[in-house]
């Protein structure tokens, strides 16, 4: 597995709380056999409506967003526990999942493929949104070797913790 | 002062890495077609065997039709699913109870019907309702597909060790009132992320005066407060329950009856809850917090996960669910899908039929619930009763089979998630207990059993 130490990226904000696996990749796609192509169906409910046309407003169909971060809600990744939702978030080509908090089994999922969970205090997520907002090409910096995530417009900076041993260890070896 | 949870960690306790990271080895390991396909994979392409496939039970059941189970499967992919966990069965010999298999259904289900599921045991699944297993007095949670791999290879788990979290509940249920009402109504007090990196114990009187079936739901649904599990400390309940069942022979109720938490001061934080309190509950969004109890009205919130919770579900001109006309019921599903809950159902209905428009949906979780349901005559309750019985699945709890709910449709719901497109894209969940579920059926819209 490719070895994570700095991303730097523009965010892509999905700023709904509570965002569960269903929504992530809902269980209709589950029958592959194989880890690969889940991307196509990120948040397929939420990107395409009923006739499977692109909903605009979504912002991961919105060209004024782009970039390896996802910014989401609290309580990012509750419900069940397909590792499925991490494979297709990174199969989309994030790199990181910013919430002020991750749900248990969907934390360890992300690790286990090198997708970055990166838990901040509800403050800064709140800084890091209004930059955003504001200007959609507000660049982050994510340092893993530091633990530490920058707003590279105000130098504003947060530690994270996440486990040496957790980031990068294949799981059978 | 250790508490149950701790106790049973401990003594499995292979090897402290850091203070996120704990290798823990596996009493027994429950597999699914779903998501262990991957984990197979992984094993394979090292060349890695399977170290315990004794320990090691796979069911087939978020992907199986719940009808005409002895026919070939129409669904392409699932087909090669249920195949392939076949396949890799056969070559790592692990016991599968397979469609049409007389131990077959959810995977929560069957394996404390068969007994394997005991107290003191670490469990663990590649589904989160593993915390199901908990009403047994053991430490049981959901994993990802990573983690499954780990399992198979070496019989243990790397994961980190929660935090514990005392849930009392004392005093007796009203009528009507069962433990799905109190699990719903506890997550919509405490709300979806309460429990996030904790394990839960139920205790307390409510608790020790409930069967294992209801513990059961309890259990279940801890992972909806964000935690990692729930459990219940066995007691001779459990040894009754456990005695008759076919793996569980020799546990002793000297051996349900040990191990218990040291008290109060033990658990990390306690909540406490009165029984009394407990009103029949639904939910009325599109999580389990987001719960009320019947004539309850919605208490609105200003933010846009709230607004488009209520959106979806068309509920925003209307704050009362009491009398709100719905078109399907689904009783079954890991969280309500045993005996117990059927018996209950058929009380209700029992002489009375199904409201014309409504399409009310019977999934047993097992082979052998379906054989009690027909053995106790209850088959014929619901047939003329204009329910649909089905065989065993986990069905329109997450609608993977095809068994699914229409958009914009409402369906009262004896499963454990109302997310946004569970029962089908569009459709619109309304959690319950079996009891309220059943009268939703005969009358056709949200009723108040009492």
């Amino acid at each position: 597995m490719e070895k994570v130490t700095i991303i730097r990226s523009s965010v892509v904000p999905v700023l709904l709380d509570d965002i569960d696996t269903d929504q992530i990749i809902p269980a209709r796609f589950l029958k592959a056999t194989s880890r690969e192509g889940f991307g196509e169906n990120l948040f397929r409910d939420w990107r395409f409506n009923d006739s499977g046309e692109s909903e605009i407003k979504f912002p991961l169909n919105d060209k004024k967003w782009s970039g390896e971060i996802l910014l989401a809600g609290e309580n990012f990744g509750c419900g069940s526990s397909r590792e499925h939702a991490a494979w297709a978030i990174k199969d989309y080509g994030f790199k990181a999942v910013i919430s002020s908090h991750f749900a248990d089994i969907f934390k360890g999922n992300a690790l286990n493929n090198g997708l970055l969970p990166i838990e901040l205090s509800k403050a800064f997520i709140e800084d890091i949104k209004e930059e955003v907002l504001l200007n959609p090409e507000t660049k982050l910096e994510i340092n893993l070797e530091q633990q530490e995530v920058i707003l590279r417009v105000s130098g504003e900076r947060e530690k994270f913790v996440i486990s040496p041993y957790n980031s990068g260890n294949s799981d059978v070896d | 002062m250790k508490t149950l949870f701790d106790k049973i960690w401990d003594k499995h306790l292979v090897e402290e890495i850091d203070d996120q990271t704990q290798v823990i080895s596996i009493d027994r390991h429950y597999i699914h077609e779903v998501t262990s396909p991957q984990a197979f994979n992984s094993l394979n392409e090292k060349g890695v065997a399977v170290m315990r496939p004794d320990l090691t039970t796979a069911t087939a059941d978020h992907n199986v039709p719940t009808q005409d189970q002895d026919k070939a499967i129409k669904n392409e992919l699932s087909r090669i699913q249920l195949e392939t966990l076949k396949k890799n069965c056969d070559q790592h010999g692990i016991e599968l109870y397979g469609l049409g298999h007389e131990n077959n259904g959810i995977v929560h289900v069957i394996g404390p019907e068969l007994g394997l599921t005991q107290p003191g045991m670490i469990i663990v699944c590649g589904d989160s309702h593993t915390s199901t297993h908990g009403a047994f007095g053991t430490v049981a949670f959901g994993i990802g597909t990573s983690q499954v791999a780990q399992v198979l290879a070496s019989q243990s788990v790397l994961t980190a060790k929660p935090k514990t979290l005392l849930i009392q509940v004392d005093g007796e249920l009203n009528q009507y009132i069962t433990s799905k009402d109190l699990i719903l109504h506890i997550i919509s007090r405490l709300g979806t992320g309460f429990g996030a990196g904790y394990f839960i114990e139920f205790a307390g009187s409510t608790i020790a005066n409930m069967s294992m079936e209801s513990r059961m739901t309890v259990c279940n649904m801890s992972i909806e407060m964000g935690a990692r599990g729930g459990l219940i400390a066995a007691d001779a309940v459990t040894y009754e329950y456990l005695k008759t069942k076919k793996f569980s022979q020799g546990v002793s109720l000297q051996q349900c009856e040990e191990m218990k938490s040291d008290g109060i001061e033990a658990f990390d934080k306690v909540v406490k809850f009165n029984a009394h309190d407990v009103r029949p509950t639904v939910t009325f969004g599109t999580n389990p917090g987001m719960g009320i109890g019947i004539e309850d009205q919605i208490v609105t919130q200003d933010n846009d996960t709230f607004t488009k919770s209520l959106e979806y579900m068309g509920l925003t001109d209307r704050l009362k669910l009491e009398g709100l006309p719905i078109q399907h019921v689904f009783i079954g599903s890991c969280t309500n899908g045993r005996f117990e809950d059927f018996e209950a159902v058929a009380a209700v209905i029992k002489g009375n039929k199904k409201a014309a428009h409504v399409r009310a949906l019977l999934v047993p979780g097992s082979n052998a619930v379906l054989k009690q349901i027909k053995s106790a005559g209850l088959k014929e309750v619901f047939e003329s009763a204009g329910f649909e019985i089905r065989q065993p699945g986990c069905s329109a709890c997450l609608a993977m089979n095809g068994d699914s709910i229409p958009a914009g449709e409402y369906c009262v719901s004896t499963s454990n998630r109302n997310f946004e497109g569970r029962q089908g894209a569009g459709a619109r969940t309304i959690l319950a207990s079996p009891i309220t579920a059943a009268f939703a059926a005969i009358n056709g819209k949200i009723t108040n059993p009492n």
